[in-house]
This record gives structure tokens, C-alpha cells and sequence, in this order.
């Protein structure tokens, strides 16, 4: 049997072993009665989809489509040369103009997505600095979302303190839990990490859905005061001061850009300092950072409480905007898709990660009819990922030479 | 309980009251083994976190309630009770077996030479495309499995024992049994733990190292459904997201024994499922908080004593 027809048989083998799978999910009826044509319906549809993928695969394995990827990636390559060549500013300002511009041409629906992209992209360049610049694989950052969203909850229900005021006391909380959480964890590595920040990310939001009297559980906190801010007026013939609270969607827009572009500032410049260098050689070579003299457990414990602020803030933001806060939007399925977010965007990389949020929030937007299956799809697409593209979207630009780059 | 303390009749009653949670925790415990075993098996070969398996745990409840209902449906069931539910167990397992070497020749296979970091996101990407599907083909409801064939029990003094518990216990030893000796006594045995223990070198005396994950794989993802069967049997239902909350506390079970340890991770799933029983049954909010236990003793012993309980290697990549 040549090669070839080896690879054939192995893809109809596959796709028998799907049918296998998938009909007695969709084919054995509580009624005791035994179909085919469900499991069928949903089987040739994707058995199609493979042939179709698998026949590309093959295609351009031989080089079929050589004459046509060619002259594409040359496109591309010249692209990444200007972008690299020109000043970043040239890129740089016409989109924080856009930004800036952006609710006064779109509507409610548009800002809303909006929004949402941007809450992300905090949570996400937040993780960034956990996962992409320290390497620690941190799978409950949510936790520290939930707290800076329980902050001003209370904070704001109980005591009417503004959302300004807030803000760093949320900051600072998420940080002092990011060094609770971090301290007993941060003596592991790698997966066992993975999975005990795991274990503490669910303590905490079975903690806020048990807290009765300090949380009122399940239900959630209603009430939460919108940002308010003191503008100069003209009332009654003279100036005087007037609270203006934030109610419209757009002022949440702008207060939610403001963050987000505090984040990627703060970021960029953590990883352009001394702090961001020692996370660097602690993410490449644990063992060799400590042996340079990097203080690990200090660095490490500073990149938790880091990512933390940033979560911690997007929360405050997130409590603000939504007016009433619950446990049930801080469950894990939320840290895996922010995780998903850096690793789809690339590790490590601010653009990456941006992009990221940009795909996983709008983009389902986009194809609202197949809202069903969302998870489905984000769940492939994680694994696939992985497969074809580890190093994510627009993978970061590694920084200097290293022994084992060529020349 | 609190008042009369001392007096005959309620020191009983409080030691019933013990005993029944003891065998309530046997019960929970010997399911957390279960599923604990394929997480052990599956580290211990590819050094993996396979998330994915508690899904393969959901999966077998699912497909138990498939294969009953429709036994059920055709009055199989009335003519042959124990048949009837042997044969789901084990076409369930059968099931399983399919499903977790398909994730794993899909989502790992390919993933050998990557980082830990790409292979752990793939899992986690399988994970949730597992629950999902199982969410779509079966719906976003509990489904209830037919429970006239397994009612019933028996008292023992005060102590009320169902025959579900006894079944689940039987299953569970019969399982743990049967994998000893596969693990021990065969040649096939043989060859996982010499793979698990040095895989270039197993593969130089002619061990392949692909067909031995594939079993383990298929294994474990047997050893899960069967759990899963028997949680579906004994509270009744199921639901597509049952497998997280105790896949992670499974994987807790086998940390606690000593990852990658066999007899470790039975050891690890009979006191995590004890301590829950006993924790809501006797620490104030104790069931609210009955699912942090599982999360405490983890980070516990990885914090404390990090090679478990039977003392597994550990190097220094993990901690």
C-alpha cells in the first residue's frame, strides 16, 4: 500500500471513529428507539468540513498553492518591514483618534461591545503580566476581577463612597489578595500551580456565594452607584459645582478607554524596566534568575500582586457599570477565557493581547446567530491554536540576542 | 445533639450517625478514586494534567442514562435488572475508552514536543469542547436516570445501607482489583510502567511508547465512566458541566496520594471523599463549604509534602 492511500484510509478511519462517537449521543432515544438520520445530519456536515480542510492540507503540502502564498507572504513580510521601519506614532495616533471618536458614530449596541473588549483587554493584559511576562500559569486570576468588583460594591452600597475614591482601594485590595494567594502558592511550578490557583480562584467564589452577611450570596448586590464626577456649572445666575452622574453608555465607554490605556502604558513600561527584565529571566530560566542574583519569590509575588491591580480595577469598573454584581460572573470559565485571550493574542505581547480580546469578544457578536455554539467553537479553537499557532496572533518580539539564536 | 450528653441512648444514636457517614464517605471516596486513577495513570506517563478527563467522567454518566433509559424503554430492564446495567456500565466504558483516545491522538498527541504550558491550554480547550458537546447533543437540563431497578437497601441496627452503596463499593473494588493486577501482574502492566518510568529507554527495548499512552488513556477514561455510571445512579441525575468540580477534586486525590502513584491515588480518593462527608456533617456551614475541603488538602500538600502521600518522585519542574 503506497503512502498516499495510507493517509486516505487513516482520514476515513478517523471520521469513522467520529460517527462512533457521536451517534449514540444523538441516536439511542429514551423511547427505546434506535435513528441514524440525526447523528448522520450532524456527522456528514463535519466529515465535510475535515475532507474539505484535509484536501487543503494535502494540497499545500505538495505546493500546490506555492504560485498563490508566494507573492502573499512576501506581501506580509514587507507589511511587518514598514511597520517595523516607520515611528510608532504613525500607527499609534490615528487609532486612539478612532478610539476617542468612536461613540459619536456608533450606537448603544456597538459601545456596548465596546466596552466589553475593553474590560477585557484590562483582564487580559492584567494576566499578561502573570502569564506572558513571569511565566506563571495562573488559571483562577478571576478571583481578583471578583474582588475589585466586590470592593466597590460594598464600598459603594454601604458607605456611598465615590467610584473615584474607590478605585486604588480596590487596586490595593486585589493586591493584598494577590500576595495572600500568591504567597503559599508561589513555591510551585508549572502545572501544580496551574492547578492550585485553580483550587484558590473557586474558594473565592464559593466563599462570595456562601458570605451571606457580608456578600448576600447568589443574589448578588444591587443598588451600585454609577461614577459620578464634579463639573463647574451655571446655576442660578452664578458658577458653582455640580455633580454630574455618569449614566449614559458613552462616559462608561470613555472612563473604561482611560483604563484600558492606563494598562497598556503600565504594562509596556513594567516590561521595558528592571522589574520586567527580572520576570523575563525568571520566565526563561527559573534556576539561572536566581543564580544572577534575581530575588524569585520577590519578583514573582510582584507579578501576582501586579496582575491583580489591573483585575482589581477592571472589576471596580465592571461593578460600576453593570450596577449589581453576582458570584455567577466570576466562575472559572470566565479565567479561561481570559487566559485564552493571552494565548490566542500571543504571550507576552500587548498588541497580541488586544487583539485577542478583540477576537473573542466581537467576534462572536459578529456571528450572534451561532450563539449556541460559542463555548463549542472557543474550546476547539483553544485546542487548535496550540496545534498550529502556539506562539499566538501577533507573537511578541523577542528582546535581544540569545545563545541559541542563529548568527 | 448537643443536650444530654453522655447518656446511652445518644452516645448510639451519634455513633450511627458516624457510621452512616463513614459508609456515605466510602462510597464518595471509592468514585473520587476512580477517577483520581486516570489522572494518576496519565501524569505519570506524559506528565499531563489531563483536564479533559473529568469530562470523560460526565460523559459516562451521560451515556449511562442513554443506555438504561433505552434498555429501560424496551423492557430489557423489568426481565434482567443487574444484566441490564452491566451492559450499560461496560458499553459505557467502551464508550469512553473511544472518546478519551480520540481527544488524545486529536489534542496530545501532536503536542508531544511542544512546552507543558501549549499541551495543558489544549486540554483546557478539549475540556470545555467536551462539555459543551455534551451540552448540545443532551441539553442544558439535568437529565434523570430510571431508578425503579435500584432502589432499596437494607438496615444494619439503625444504619440504612441502599443497595446502590453496596453496588458502587462491589464496582469500586472489582475495578481497583482488576487494575492491580493489569497494572502488576501483566505483560502490558509491564510495559506502562516502563514507559511511564523512562520513556527513550522503553522504547529501545521495543515498547511502543504510542500504544501504551493510547491505553492509558483508554483505561483511565474506563475507570471514569464507570464512576460516572454510579454518581448518575446514585443521586439520580446528571448534567453536562458534573464533571469539573470533582475532576478537579479527583486530581486533588491523586496529588494527595502522590502523583503518578496507583495505589496512591485510591488511597488519596478514599480521604478526600471521607473528609467531605465528614467535614458537612459536622463542621458548622460545613455543606456550603463542603467543596473548599478538597481545594484546602491540595494546596495543603503541595505546600507541606509535595510527594503525596506515597511519596512519588518529584523534580524540580513541578516544585
Amino acid at each position: 500500500m503506497t503512502r498516499g492511500s495510507r493517509v486516505w484510509l487513516l482520514f476515513a478511519m478517523a471520521m469513522a471513529w467520529l460517527f462512533l462517537l457521536l451517534w449514540p449521543l444523538l441516536g439511542i432515544g429514551p423511547d427505546g428507539s434506535l435513528t441514524f438520520g440525526e447523528a448522520f445530519a450532524v456527522w456528514w456536515k463535519i466529515a465535510l468540513a475535515a475532507l474539505a480542510c484535509f484536501v487543503i492540507h494535502r494540497l499545500s503540502r505538495a505546493g500546490v498553492f506555492e504560485p498563490l502564498t508566494r507573492p502573499l507572504f512576501r506581501l506580509t513580510q514587507g507589511v511587518s518591514r514598514v511597520y517595523g521601519a516607520s515611528p510608532k506614532w504613525m500607527f499609534l495616533v490615528p487609532l486612539l483618534a478612532f478610539a476617542l471618536t468612536y461613540p459619536f458614530f456608533t450606537d448603544r449596541y456597538a459601545q456596548d461591545v465596546a466596552v466589553n473588549v475593553l474590560v477585557y483587554v484590562c483582564l487580559g493584559l492584567g494576566l499578561n503580566v502573570v502569564v506572558g511576562l513571569c511565566g506563571l500559569l495562573d488559571l483562577g486570576y478571576i478571583a481578583f476581577y471578583g474582588v475589585g468588583a466586590y470592593t466597590y460594591a460594598l464600598l459603594s452600597v454601604h458607605y456611598g463612597l465615590s467610584f473615584w475614591l474607590c478605585l486604588p482601594v480596590c487596586a490595593a485590595l486585589a493586591a493584598v489578595a494577590g500576595c495572600i494567594i500568591g504567597y503559599p502558592t508561589l513555591r510551585m511550578r508549572g502545572d501544580y500551580l496551574a492547578i492550585v490557583t485553580l483550587g484558590f480562584g473557586e474558594i473565592v467564589r464559593i466563599v462570595i456565594n456562601n458570605w451571606m452577611s457580608l456578600t448576600n450570596g447568589p443574589n448578588g448586590i444591587l443598588g451600585i452607584a454609577p461614577p459620578s464626577i464634579v463639573v463647574p456649572a451655571m446655576k442660578d445666575g452664578g458658577l458653582a459645582l455640580e455633580t454630574v452622574v455618569m449614566r449614559q453608555l458613552s462616559a462608561m465607554y470613555y472612563i473604561i478607554l482611560a483604563l484600558a490605556v492606563f494598562t497598556v502604558v503600565a504594562v509596556r513600561r513594567l516590561n521595558f524596566s528592571r522589574i520586567g527584565r527580572a520576570w523575563e529571566a525568571i520566565r526563561e530560566d527559573e534556576t539561572a534568575a536566581e543564580l544572577m542574583g534575581v530575588n524569585t519569590f520577590r519578583f514573582k509575588l510582584l507579578a501576582y500582586a501586579m496582575g491583580a491591580v489591573f483585575g482589581g480595577l477592571a472589576g471596580a469598573f465592571f461593578a460600576a457599570r453593570m450596577k449589581f454584581v453576582s458570584p455567577e460572573s466570576f466562575t472559572f470559565i470566565e479565567s479561561a477565557m481570559v487566559l485564552a485571550m493571552v494565548v490566542l493574542g500571543g504571550l507576552g505581547s500587548i498588541p497580541g493581547v488586544i487583539l485577542g480580546a478583540l477576537a473573542l469578544v466581537a467576534l462572536p457578536e459578529v456571528f450572534r446567530q451561532f450563539e449556541l455554539y460559542r463555548m463549542l467553537v472557543f474550546g476547539g479553537v483553544m485546542a487548535l491554536m496550540m496545534l498550529v499557532r502556539p506562539a499566538g496572533l501577533w507573537p511578541a518580539a523577542r528582546m535581544g540576542k540569545r545563545s541559541d539564536d542563529e548568527g | 445533639m448537643a443536650e444530654g450528653e453522655g447518656s446511652p441512648g445518644h452516645k448510639a444514636e451519634r455513633m450511627d450517625y458516624f457510621l452512616q457517614q463513614m459508609i456515605n464517605g466510602l462510597t464518595l471516596g471509592g468514585v473520587y478514586a476512580l477517577v483520581a486513577l486516570g489522572y494518576t495513570m496519565v501524569y505519570g506517563i506524559i506528565q499531563l494534567i489531563n483536564f479533559a478527563h473529568g469530562e470523560i467522567f460526565a460523559a459516562g454518566g451521560y451515556m449511562g442514562v442513554i443506555f438504561l433509559s433505552f434498555l429501560t424503554a424496551n423492557g430489557f430492564m423489568e426481565a434482567h435488572p443487574g444484566l441490564g446495567i452491566g451492559l450499560s456500565l461496560i458499553l459505557s466504558m467502551g464508550y469512553c475508552a473511544m472518546l478519551a483516545m480520540a481527544v488524545e491522538k486529536v489534542a496530545y498527541k501532536p503536542l508531544r514536543q511542544s512546552s507543558r504550558l501549549s499541551v495543558l491550554l489544549s486540554a483546557l480547550g478539549m475540556s470545555i469542547f467536551l462539555q459543551n458537546g455534551l451540552m448540545l447533543t443532551q441539553g442544558v437540563y439535568d437529565k434523570a436516570y430510571p431508578t425503579e431497578f435500584t432502589h432499596g437497601g437494607f438496615d444494619l441496627g439503625a444504619i440504612r445501607i441502599s443497595y446502590m452503596q453496596i453496588g458502587i463499593l462491589a464496582v469500586t473494588a472489582l475495578l481497583l482489583v482488576a487494575l492491580n493486577a493489569l497494572v502488576f501482574r501483566t505483560r502490558m502492566g509491564k510495559a506502562m510502567r516502563a514507559t511511564a518510568q523512562d520513556k527513550v529507554m522503553s522504547a529501545l527495548v521495543g515498547i511502543s511508547s504510542n500504544k501504551v499512552i493510547s491505553l492509558t488513556f483508554a483505561i483511565g477514561a474506563c475507570l471514569a465512566a464507570a464512576a460516572g455510571i454510579m454518581v448518575g445512579l446514585y443521586y439520580g441525575s446528571v448534567r453536562y458541566d458534573m464533571g469539573f468540580v470533582p475532576g478537579i477534586k479527583a486530581f486533588a486525590a491523586a496529588v494527595l496520594g502522590g502523583i503518578g502513584n496507583i495505589t496512591g491515588a485510591m488511597i488519596g480518593g478514599l480521604v478526600i471523599g471521607m473528609v467531605e462527608i465528614m467535614a458537612a456533617a459536622y463542621l458548622p456551614m460545613g455543606g456550603q463549604y463542603k467543596d473548599v475541603f478538597a481545594f484546602v488538602i491540595l494546596i495543603g500538600v503541595l505546600y507541606f509534602m509535595p510527594t503525596g502521600i506515597m511519596g512519588e518522585n518529584v523534580d524540580d519542574t513541578r516544585v
